[in-house]
């Protein structure tokens, strides 16, 4: 297959109070050229650590096993110059923009740096091709923009400067980090299309991480759902909400009130998420799945094809008929 | 100015007082009268007149003459020359080398990190005062021994200092997303790290000039330093003793009151800095007149 991104394997150990703790486990995903993944999950199910890799961006001492390859290149090996070129070729756009600017210098040193500093573009140039670019996102009045301090703009407003910046160094490849998590709802809904317009327009490719199934699915082609360091299941977006193969998919999918189906229907799943190294042998979902049985605990569930996609559930087929 | 309120914090007043302001003003004078100083004095600071020896204030010399009928108004003026350029140079050298001894630790951690440190705590193990002089000693008197000698014993604690604000900076998440924008390592250091430990920078440099100038005419005092008949404050307070033991101690007593005024000046603004960079406390060897406050950063 043409990838762009392929994960396979893909296991990260981090330091933390002296041991080594395993945050994410076997994840396998991969990303076309142009395609928009969502990436849905519970907190702590190694969302973010999942984007993180991809760019090497770890905390310090973390042990990478399995390989990641981004058009064609090793990235785990990437050192230098090659590192530095695949990170002006995949963007990302995190959850807290006001954290990921540095406060004492202007929005416009923001968005041009990479471009002047990297690319070698002219000031002027590039705060031209800034002031455009903010246009595109909604941000009329650039020029004023460009001269304003973080603390200046709305959060809602930085972040459309965030993904300004992001788009500006023309990347293959976005990951958003819960992007729109941090704004307010009608914030949220203008951002969000801001995001998917554009990165259609350019034919960008997406990694868009999400708590939200429904968001998921208006916004991404395919969709992975992670519980405890793990893919659970990867599948077209719009068949995941009503069609979920994994019991825990169809928990997340229940969670969510929606229009249609009322309160009464509204079951959570009991029990805490759990952390990929709190996890028990056999399936990590069973200690909150109300299907378990005895094979559930026997083994660990790979991620296997069914149904045109791909799921991690022993009793998946089972599940899946008595569902009809 | 937007930049000044972002960097200090927008909500958070100028809290320099009526002492720090004072002690601004005392160095911006001293730094003045040493710049203007022979325009102020026509008598030549090294001219004596053994007739005019520990004569009283008269016309043309407002303070009097020193033991070898020395104008001492011309010799404080010239003095004030070396007395500030010594430090100076201490606190230039020391701060260059701190800081990059400090961000390039607190970037490449791991190894580099444990031998900087280590070789640091070496360095910590001589008081500055004493390394100088085992260097007069072993080189040959003169300034530029003392302020080399200096600089390299006041750099672990510059260094240590400004390792840990940079690490807590390094580790900071617009540091990370500059990364991800492709930033080399260079770059991001040179770009933004030091431009925001700048405040902390200027407030541990103010700090030091005032130790600097104390050591530096302690050196002088033992006659290792800055070398008779070239005005010096801490020359001064050496050459004037007899003087004292003869009734006329005006000439240490004004080069020596010429120290503390500014020593004091340069520990109340640089403390007054640093309350204001954001680093809580200070740190820096403990002296008689400043003891050494709890809490280091
Ligand atoms: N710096 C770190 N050191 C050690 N462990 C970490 C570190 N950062 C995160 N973790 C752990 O890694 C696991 C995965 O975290 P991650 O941030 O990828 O979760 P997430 O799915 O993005 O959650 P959220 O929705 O809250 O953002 C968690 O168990 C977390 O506790
Ligand atoms: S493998 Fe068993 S416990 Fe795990 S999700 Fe499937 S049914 Fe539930
Ligand atoms: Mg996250």
């Amino acid at each position: 297959m043409n990838d762009l991104l392929r994960i396979s394997g893909l296991t990260v150990r981090l330091p933390l109070d002296g041991e080594m703790r395993t945050v994410l486990s076997d994840v396998s995903l991969s990303i076309a050229a142009g395609e928009a993944v969502g990436l849905v999950g519970e907190s702590g199910s190694g969302k973010s650590m999942t984007a993180r890799s991809i760019v090497r961006l770890l905390p310090p001492g973390a042990l990478v096993e399995g390989t990641i390859r981004y058009r064609g290149n090793d990235v785990p090996s990437l050192r230098g110059q090659r590192l530095r070129d695949l990170r002006s070729s995949v963007s990302m756009v995190f959850q807290d923009p006001r954290a990921h600017i540095n406060p004492v210098r202007t929005v416009g040193d923001f968005l041009t740096e990479a471009l002047r500093v990297n690319q070698r573009v002219a000031r002027r140039e590039a705060e031209g091709r800034a002031v455009r670019v903010l246009d595109e996102v909604g941000v009329a009045d650039g020029p004023r923009r460009l001269r304003q301090y973080p603390h200046e703009l709305s959060g809602g407003l930085l972040q459309r400067v965030m993904i300004a910046a992001a788009l500006l160094t023309e990347p293959h490849l976005l990951l958003a980090d819960e992007p729109t998590t941090a704004l307010d709802v009608t914030t949220q809904a203008e951002v969000m299309a801001i995001l998917d317009e554009l990165r259609r327009e350019r034919g960008l490719a997406m990694l868009f991480i999400t708590h939200d199934l429904e968001l998921a699915a208006a916004v991404c082609d395919r969709t992975a759902v992670m519980y405890a360091g793990r893919v659970m299941e990867i599948r077209a977006s719009a068949l995941l909400h009503d069609h979920a193969l994994h019991p825990y998919t169809a928990a997340l999918a229940a969670a969510r009130p929606s229009l249609e189906r009322r309160a009464e229907r509204l079951v959570t799943t009991p029990g805490r998420p759990l952390s990929a190294f709190e996890a028990p042998d056999g399936c990590p979902f069973s200690t909150r799945c109300p299907h378990v049985r005895q094979r559930c605990h026997d083994e660990r569930p790979d991620l296997r094809p069914l149904d045109g996609g791909q799921v991690a559930c022993v009793r998946a087929e089972e599940l899946a008929v008595s569902h009809d | 100015m937007t930049a000044i309120t972002a960097l200090l914090g927008s909500s958070r007043p100028n809290r320099w007082g009526p002492l720090g302001t004072t002690a601004a003003i005392v160095i911006l004078a001293a730094v003045a009268l040493s710049v203007l100083g022979p325009a102020l004095s026509s008598a030549d600071p090294n001219a004596s007149d053994f007739a005019s020896a520990y004569a009283a204030p008269g016309a043309g010399h407002p303070l009097g003459y020193d033991g070898q009928g020395r104008d001492l108004l011309a010799r404080l003026l010239t003095g004030s020359r070396t007395s500030l350029l010594g430090p100076l140079w201490v606190v230039a050298l020391s701060m260059a080398a701190g800081t990059i001894i400090a961000i390039a630790a607190a970037w490449v951690g791991g190894w580099l990190d444990s031998v900087v440190s280590a070789a640091l705590d070496v360095v910590f193990a001589f008081p500055g005062v004493l390394l100088a002089m085992l260097v007069a000693a072993v080189f040959g008197p003169g300034l530029s021994a003392a302020v080399l000698a200096l600089s390299v014993a006041y750099v672990p604690y510059i260094a240590r200092l400004l390792r840990s604000a940079a690490l807590a900076e390094r580790r900071k998440a617009y540091v990370q997303a500059l990364e991800v924008q492709g930033l080399g390592a260079v770059a991001i250091c040179l770009r933004h790290l030091v431009p925001n430990l700048i405040p902390l920078i200027a407030a541990q440099a103010t700090l030091f000039f005032g130790y600097a100038m104390v050591d530096l005419a302690i050196v002088s005092y033992f006659g290792l330093g800055v070398q008779p008949p070239d005005a010096d404050w801490g020359v001064m307070v050496a050459g004037g003793q007899s003087g004292v033991l003869q009734g006329y101690p005006a000439e240490s007593l004004l080069a020596g009151g010429c120290i503390v005024v500014l020593v004091v000046a340069f520990n109340v603004l640089g403390e007054r800095l640093s309350d204001g960079s954001g680093q809580g406390g200070t740190f820096g060897p403990s002296r008689w007149w400043r003891p050494r406050r709890g809490g280091a950063a």
